[in-house]
């Protein structure tokens, strides 16, 4: 199975490896008077991950709405997959979308319908893939992530951690170039939460995803950052620690009043003397 | 002061406008693909099925109070007998369908607003938008479908019903005869009634759901904004009931007799 959007060879080549994905330029939105992003400008690379951290409120999640067109910016220019989105119409901007995933802070998942039906819900009701075929795929994704058995279950009856893992199983279903993660660990224990950031790893380095991440629990960030998927030789998928090299394929930035108050790589957010990262980071 | 009246009609313009706009999206989703059959199919039971005990029972008392308070009027003009014309026509063309309207504002109206607006502060509508999917076409056309098709139905079972609740109480209370009731009930019956009894449901149905979805989708301020659309909803939609019904009837009058 290909991805989900088909694309020109053209802007095929034109997004290849080191190109951007995802630009925003200069963005600014205000709900009313409360201005809550000034002038935001960040590049997302091909394969690459941005992890967004800031404080409650600061705008992380309006980010991601931007992105999917969900919210329109007052000023400033988005593009995604060389698409400029920033004007476009709801119609045009569902072709956008059908090459985005998203994983909403709460999961979002519809509960009146089952596990199984949630996933493949994109592939069920937006595609003309057979069924037999939606279900093999829909059965893929649970075993990735591990929830095989609970196909048949409603939203309800499943525990946070489960449910944020299913969203990223409806997320990931239609196979989409980028995926957005919403604060995919928050709540979660972290034994939980290190599942959860493993699945965002494969994804990346198994299925060459690019992403945003959303987060503000900055061991989560981190770990995502420093660690890589690698295949056995005997086939298992194995996470582990990645070479500085690779750890630069994860940039960071940091939104503080509406600005971006820090962008780059983990060791250089580790090893910064600005006063606020410090009381963030600790 | 002014600038307290000027907020006011400014949010009540954008919601007249909002709602519109709603309406026509709504519309376009009928006669355009995409198409959401089995959520229509869905809706016709939740809607039409799902409502059939309140209707009934509401039909049927209303029929037999009729009969109760029409019979004593009648005896002062000594035209008992008279107590089946006077119930099918009245439930025909004004009690069946205003009641049922009202039943289904009641149950319907609320329970979409309700719906809908707890998938709006779930963020499950912004969900079906990230999957390609209109909100309006996979929620909206299947329930407005549903109620516009199913309160005309759902009123000829009210109507017949509270018939049935006359005749038990014209029988068996004012002792009129069973043959005598039911060919007054004939005679009652003109086909410009049954006409405006089938319209103003079509009507009141349309109404009562594109409230209900109206509200439900501009739902904001979590648990408790669900609570107030809910609210909200069947409110406006039992006044909507009341207001279409005399608009309607008052057309209907011009043009069809
Ligand atoms: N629909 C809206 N109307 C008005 N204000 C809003 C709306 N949505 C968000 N806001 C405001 O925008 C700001 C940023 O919200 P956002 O959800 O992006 O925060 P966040 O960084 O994701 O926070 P958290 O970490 O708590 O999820 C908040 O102050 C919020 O009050
Ligand atoms: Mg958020």
């Amino acid at each position: 199975m290909g991805f989900a959007a088909q694309r020109s060879a053209s802007l095929e080549e034109g997004l290849g490896a080191g190109s951007p994905v995802l630009i925003f330029d200069k963005v600014s939105l205000a709900f009313d008077d409360k201005v809550i992003l000034k002038d935001i400008s960040f590049t997302v690379i091909v394969g690459h991950t941005k992890i967004i951290l800031g404080a409650s409120g600061s705008g992380k999640s309006t980010i991601l709405k931007l992105v999917l067109g969900l919210l329109r910016p007052d000023e400033g220019i988005i593009w995604v997959n060389g698409e400029r989105v920033d004007q476009m119409t709801e119609q045009q901007m569902m072709k956008v979308r059908a090459d985005l995933g998203m994983v909403f802070q709460e999961g979002a998942l519809f509960d009146s319908l089952t596990v199984a039906e949630n996933v493949g819900y994109k592939l069920y009701e937006e595609t003309d893939m057979p069924t037999d075929q939606v279900h093999r795929r829909v059965e893929e994704v649970l075993g990735f992530i591990g929830l095989g058995e609970y196909s048949d279950r409603m939203p309800s009856e499943l525990s946070g951690g489960q449910r944020r893992r299913v969203a990223i199983a409806r997320a990931m279903a239609a196979k989409p170039r980028i995926l957005l993660y919403d604060e995919p660990t928050t709540g979660l224990d972290p034994i939980t939460a290190t599942t959860v950031d493993d699945e965002i790893i494969k994804l990346r380095d198994f299925e060459n995803v690019s992403s945003i991440l959303v987060t503000h629990q900055l061991r989560d960030a981190f770990y995502v950052a420093t660690h890589e998927a690698v295949r056995r030789d005997d086939g298992v998928l194995q996470i582990v620690p990645a070479d500085p090299e690779k750890s630069e394929e994860a940039e960071f930035i940091m939104l503080k009043d509406g600005g971006v108050a820090f962008e780059g790589y983990a060791a250089e957010l580790r090893a910064s003397s600005d006063a606020y990262l410090k009381t963030f980071l600790s | 002061m002014l600038r307290l009246l000027e907020g006011w009609i400014k949010s009540a313009l954008l919601e007249i406008q909002e709602y519109a706009r709603l309406q026509s999206a709504t519309v376009r989703g009928c006669v355009t693909r995409p198409f959401y059959f089995r959520d229509v199919v869905e809706q016709f039971e939740q809607i039409g099925i799902g409502s059939l005990t309140v209707v009934l029972l509401t039909g049927f008392f209303t029929g037999a109070v009729l009969a109760l308070q029409t019979g004593i009027t009648l005896d002062q003009f000594g035209a008992r007998p008279f107590v089946g014309r006077l119930i099918s026509a009245s439930m025909i063309k004004e009690l069946g369908p205003v009641l049922t309207g009202l039943m289904l504002a009641g149950r319907v109206g609320s329970g979409i607003a309700a719906e809908l607006g707890s998938m709006v502060v779930t963020d499950q509508i912004n969900a079906l938008r990230t999957l390609g999917t209109d909100p309006v076409r996979k929620l909206v056309v299947p329930r407005v479908l549903a109620g516009v098709f199913m309160a005309p139905v759902l009123t000829v079972v009210a109507n017949t019903v509270g018939i049935i609740g006359g005749w038990l109480i014209a029988v068996f209370q004012l002792r009129v005869a069973s043959s005598l009731y039911w060919t007054s009930v004939i005679e009652g019956l003109y086909l410009e009634d049954a006409w405006m009894g089938l319209i103003k449901p079509f009507c009141l149905g349309f109404a009562i759901v594109t409230i209900g979805c109206h509200v439900g989708l501009r739902t904001h301020g979590g648990t408790q904004g669900v609570g107030r659309a809910t609210t909200n909803a069947v409110v406006a939609s039992s006044v909507a009931v009341i207001a279409v019904d005399f608009f309607v009837t008052r057309l209907l009058i011009t043009l069809l007799y």
